[in-house]
């Protein structure tokens, strides 16, 4: 009895341990993306610092399957199953920047995946609301963000494409899984002056941002965001 | 004698066989260009084997029957143990620039698949090495067997599917087995034939696409089902349904539309490749989101047209033109599983389609139904053939495409009615590619058509994902100028490129940091166009039909600045195709090196090192020789034969069964002692390849018109006497070989094998630089290389 306490209670002290060595691990991974940050052609002052705050709050090794914690804080995409990943940390810091969150915002994911960019907004918004079309990752999410205390987050299963009529309007949409088009009732569900983010490519590699902005008198102006400093593009050969 | 030829013939055909079946199976599991890159490696088993046999010949010599019996039953065992293997390597190829360890993943795919490749060419090898006074038979048998074993599978791939292939290749390599005498192997080789016709669990055997491909991710959706499956060589279809989270396939559809598209069936093609089926239940209201597509503009600017789809698949186009009023639709598609969907088996959810009498439905490749139709149209329209996510991967560049080349678009201008228009829609890149490389391409097929005004009958829209570029027969007028700015405007499209458009409506709606295909369609219509083309990061160059690589944009003055990007968005701009083409010639010849050369230069010999180097040069430059001018003829065939099935299937067979009759008639000319019998092959085959090169087109252009069964013909006695003269050289140096240093046949086998590895990549690297007419002169040149070096031997 007294080893298995002991083992217990060795195992607790690793635990902590290791969460320390991931503290290090995250402020180093937020100091590698704000230095990015800084090269790209809209973002010359870097992340803002609340941006940089979540990004230093939020246990993205908590996000992850256990195989891939070593991972965790490496500022790439991971495998979490199902054919899906979580974000490169550059990526979910950027669209959470480019959707200009306030304090008493209300926000939409579509997309939960394994719920860590909501857990992002959520240390920056009043409520997120998340939804996800794959049933194990939508009740994986679910439950680690309440196990971790995001009482502000609120998840479901189902199809994003109507949003979350209920919920809305919002003043920032997140749409994780690209389409072939922007689902008209999304954009229906944007408020005014609200914005919506989208970001193209593969599971692995992000092409460019699509960021949607509704006008104050409900006009839409859509920007496509290079992920890079790319120009001038015809340089000497 | 005979069992020996009929076993060589077996084993060659099962080894083929199982080469285009992994093509098939790994191009579902993984990614084309990964599947060619594996397969390619893995055929260096073919280089090794020779090495094998060298380091051990007086053994193999000794038992030679007994261990081909032995050998042939390990090829079949592993061909199949591979095949099931294979396909469960966790490798992600997509992960392959985040995590070394894949890597180490795509080394153990490689090793894998290097086996029974091994075993198969060790059968071979140990024949021509055991049994030399025949080597002209056994390579007759050899090539035999080669271009029989494609044609075969490349039909039975059409109603068998890859796991009853795997199974039938298996026991074609047990029954070489069971042709050589081993009395000892008996029981073992028909419990195998036991084991593998009914002892293995059918589910072993399934193959699993990768989780990252579009249709595993569409079947973790709740609800997502396969509807049915069909294959063919062309591709695995599969339709889905998800009735929870349907599919809305609609690439560009305008923000501002009110309407959504309706219930839609996934179709994907090798588990990727989404198109859709559209419900069309007779309820038009259901189908109004057509209208706020882009590409429902050429249907604004035109008149109830008559209209040629080209690429038809599951048919959104046609119906897109119903809905636009068309008044007559031919839709093209190469696919008739395809059009089988809409056709049959999802008529009645399609609402009968294709049984409307104003659509007329053709299976065919699309230039040759141009080349051939003797109609006009209003427009011609080629929609979205390939998916996003490819595109933007950059992982066509390696595929042959004659839909975009110059002659292409000459064509199609010619069959478009005046005051018509050609419609071609491409996804969006950033920075820019493909449209830019389309509006270069339609500049120049203008010019070469004679027009000496493009600006003026070129228009370019693009969407936040698609681009729709119109190449209108005659200027485009104030009216249709109109048309399009109230199109777009209403629809937030932006307007990209208009005759005498001003810079400021080029950027309004969907922003850019800069108007990047405006400035890019300025400058192609300027005078410093070359200047701009070369200048650009990507190769924007036009693809021709000597060059058809139209999705090649790889620039190697790019590659470090898109490497330091990395973590940063970078990783977005590598174009995988071309990397991947030449990771694979490095990895090639470094295998080369580590498996024959290393090994040879080692290896006790009895040959003199000036002749091993001129016999090792000589059997090197024939396998880059015949591989490169087989991959040409195929290319330029694919046209003619308008299929490329028909390509492959006619050209690669012909070739080798000709040649392996060529190889049949060398033993005759050995056994008569002709003088230079290399030398005389070698002129014929300069001959007639370069006198191909300049009669080819006018025999095309002649009998382009004819039925497929006189082009076939035509194709087969074309290739028929070149193939026969390439058949002699390889089995003439080998017997002069056998002659005076019979220890090099195994080594000169094995150099052969891997030049023809290298050769594969060479071509597609020079086809895609030079053309490739300048692939046949290079390998004819090889030729004539190799010739001098048969002289220089036979002089000393």
């Amino acid at each position: 009895m007294i080893r298995i306490f002991v083992a217990y209670v060795a195992f607790f002290i690793a635990a902590a341990n290791a969460d320390q060595g991931f503290d290090d691990e995250r402020a180093a991974m937020v100091a590698e993306v704000q230095e990015f940050a800084a090269e790209i052609g809209d973002m010359k002052s870097g992340f803002s610092d609340r941006v940089l705050a979540a990004l230093g709050e939020v246990e993205r090794h908590r996000f992850v399957p256990l195989s891939a914690r070593r991972h965790a804080y490496e500022n790439r995409p991971l495998p979490i199953g199902y054919g899906q990943t979580i974000s490169q940390p550059y990526i979910v810091a950027l669209m959470t920047e480019l959707v200009e969150t306030d304090d008493d915002d209300v926000v939409l994911e579509v997309g939960t995946g394994s719920g860590y960019q909501a857990a992002m907004l959520a240390g920056l918004v009043d409520h997120v609301y998340t939804i996800e079309i794959i049933p194990e990752l939508a009740a994986q999410a679910s439950d680690r963000l309440q196990r971790l205390g995001y009482n502000n987050v609120t998840t479901r299963l189902g199809d994003g494409y109507y949003g979350w009529e209920d919920a809305g309007p919002f003043d920032s949409i997140i749409v994780t899984a690209a389409a072939s088009h922007v689902p008209p009732p999304l954009i229906r569900q944007l408020k005014p002056g609200g914005r919506m983010v989208i970001p193209v490519g593969g599971r692995f590699v992000t092409q460019l941002l699509l960021l949607i902005e509704k006008t104050d008198d409900d006009e839409l102006v859509t920007r496509q965001i290079s992920m890079v400093r790319f120009v001038p593009l015809t340089g000497q050969h | 004698m005979r069992r020996l030829l009929f076993a060589t013939c077996l084993v060659s055909a099962a080894a083929i066989g199982f080469e285009l079946l992994l093509m098939r199976v790994l191009s579902i599991v993984q990614w084309h260009h990964f599947a060619w890159m594996i397969i390619s490696l893995a055929l260096l088993g073919y280089g090794a084997s020779g090495t094998f046999i060298a380091l051990f010949r007086t053994t193999l010599e000794r038992r030679f029957e007994a261990t081909f019996a032995v050998i042939a039953l390990l090829f079949s065992a592993t061909l199949v143990a591979s095949y099931i293997v294979g396909q469960r390597v966790p490798f992600n190829a997509l992960e392959i620039i985040w995590d070394p360890g894949q890597l180490l993943m795509l080394g153990l795919m490689y090793l894998v698949f290097f086996v029974p490749f091994f075993f198969a060419a060790c059968c071979i090898g140990m024949a021509l090495t055991c049994q030399s006074s025949a080597i002209g038979k056994i390579y007759f048998a050899d090539l035999l067997g080669a271009g029989l074993g494609a044609l075969l599978v490349l039909g039975a791939l059409f109603v068998i599917p890859a796991d009853r292939a795997v199974v039938a290749l298996s026991l074609a390599a047990v029954a070489a087995s069971l042709l050589m005498t081993n009395q000892r192997l008996v029981i073992v080789q028909l419990l195998w034939v036991l084991t593998v016709s009914a002892g293995i669990p059918q589910s072993w055997f399934s193959v699993q696409a990768s989780p990252y491909k579009g249709l595993s991710q569409a079947l973790e959706v709740v609800d997502a089902e396969v509807l049915s499956e069909s294959s063919s060589p062309l591709g695995l279809l599969t339709v889905v349904d998800s009735p929870t989270v349907p599919f809305r396939h609609a690439p560009g559809l305008s923000f501002n539309a009110s309407a959504i598209p309706p219930e839609q069936l996934g179709v994907f093609t090798d588990a990727d490749g989404l198109t859709v089926i559209t419900r069309a239940a007779g309820d038009a209201g259901a189908l109004h989101y057509l209208a706020d597509l882009p590409v429902a503009l050429p249907y604004q600017l035109l008149e109830r047209p008559e209209v040629l789809v080209l690429g038809g698949g599951t048919g959104g186009d046609a119906m897109l033109g119903l809905y636009h009023g068309a008044r007559r639709i031919d839709v093209v598609e190469l696919n008739p599983q395809m059009t089988n969907l809409v056709f049959h088996e999802y008529a009645d959810f399609a609402g009968y389609l294709y049984d409307d009498p104003r659509i007329s439905v053709h299976t065919k490749e699309a230039r040759g139904f141009v080349a051939r139709t003797g109609r006009r149209y209003d427009l011609v329209h080629i929609g979205l053939m390939d998916s996003f996510g490819a595109s933007g991967a950059g992982v066509h560049a390696l595929n042959e495409n004659y839909i975009y080349t110059v002659e292409a678009l000459q064509e199609y201008l010619a069959i478009t009615r005046s005051g018509g228009f050609v419609a071609i829609s491409r996804w969006i890149k950033l920075p820019p590619r493909d449209s830019l490389k389309l509006f270069a391409t339609a500049i120049e097929a203008m010019r070469r058509s004679g027009i000496d005004d493009p600006g003026r009958r070129l228009a370019l829209l693009r969407t936040w994902n698609t681009s729709l570029l119109l190449l209108k027969n005659g200027a485009i007028t104030d009216d249709e100028l109109a048309t399009i700015r109230e199109f777009t405007r209403t629809r937030s499209f932006d307007v990209a490129y208009l005759p005498g458009m001003a810079a400021s409506e080029a950027n309004r709606y969907n922003k850019l940091d800069e108007p990047h295909l405006y400035l890019g369609a300025v400058k192609l219509l300027g005078d410093d166009a070359r200047d701009y083309i070369r200048r650009y990061k990507f190769h924007v160059e036009p693809a021709t039909d000597d060059k058809p690589y139209f999705f090649h944009f790889f620039r190697w003055s790019t590659l470090p600045e898109v490497l330091a990007l990395k973590g940063r968005g970078g990783e977005s701009l590598i174009e995988w195709g071309y990397l991947v083409l030449i990771a694979t010639l490095a990895q090639a010849l470094l295998a080369g090196v580590v498996l024959i050369l290393l090994p040879l230069l080692n290896a006790p010999r009895t040959w003199p090192a000036t002749t091993g180097l001129r016999f090792g040069a000589y059997f090197s430059l024939l396998g880059i020789a015949f591989l490169c001018i087989e991959m040409a003829f195929i290319q330029k065939f694919i046209l003619f034969l308008s299929h490329p099935l028909y390509s492959v299937a006619v050209v690669l067979s012909s070739f080798l069964v000709f040649a392996g009759l060529g190889s049949a008639a060398s033993t005759g000319i050995v056994e008569r002692k002709t003088k230079q019998p290399i030398v005389i092959a070698v002129a014929a085959i300069t001959l007639l390849a370069l006198f191909y090169l300049f009669l080819l087109p006018a025999v095309f252009e002649r009998f382009m018109g004819s039925p497929d069964s006189v082009r076939i013909a035509i194709s087969a006695l074309l290739i028929a006497p070149l193939a026969f003269c390439m058949g002699m050289p390889f089995p003439l140096g080998l017997s002069r070989v056998a002659a005076v240093a019979a220890d090099f046949v195994p080594w000169a086998w094995g150099i052969n094998g891997f030049a023809s590895v290298v050769s594969a990549v060479l071509a597609i690297v020079l086809a895609i630089e030079l053309g490739f007419s300048a692939v046949i002169v290079a390998a004819v040149a090889c030729y004539v290389l190799a010739a001098l070096l048969a002289r220089s031997v036979d002089s000393n």
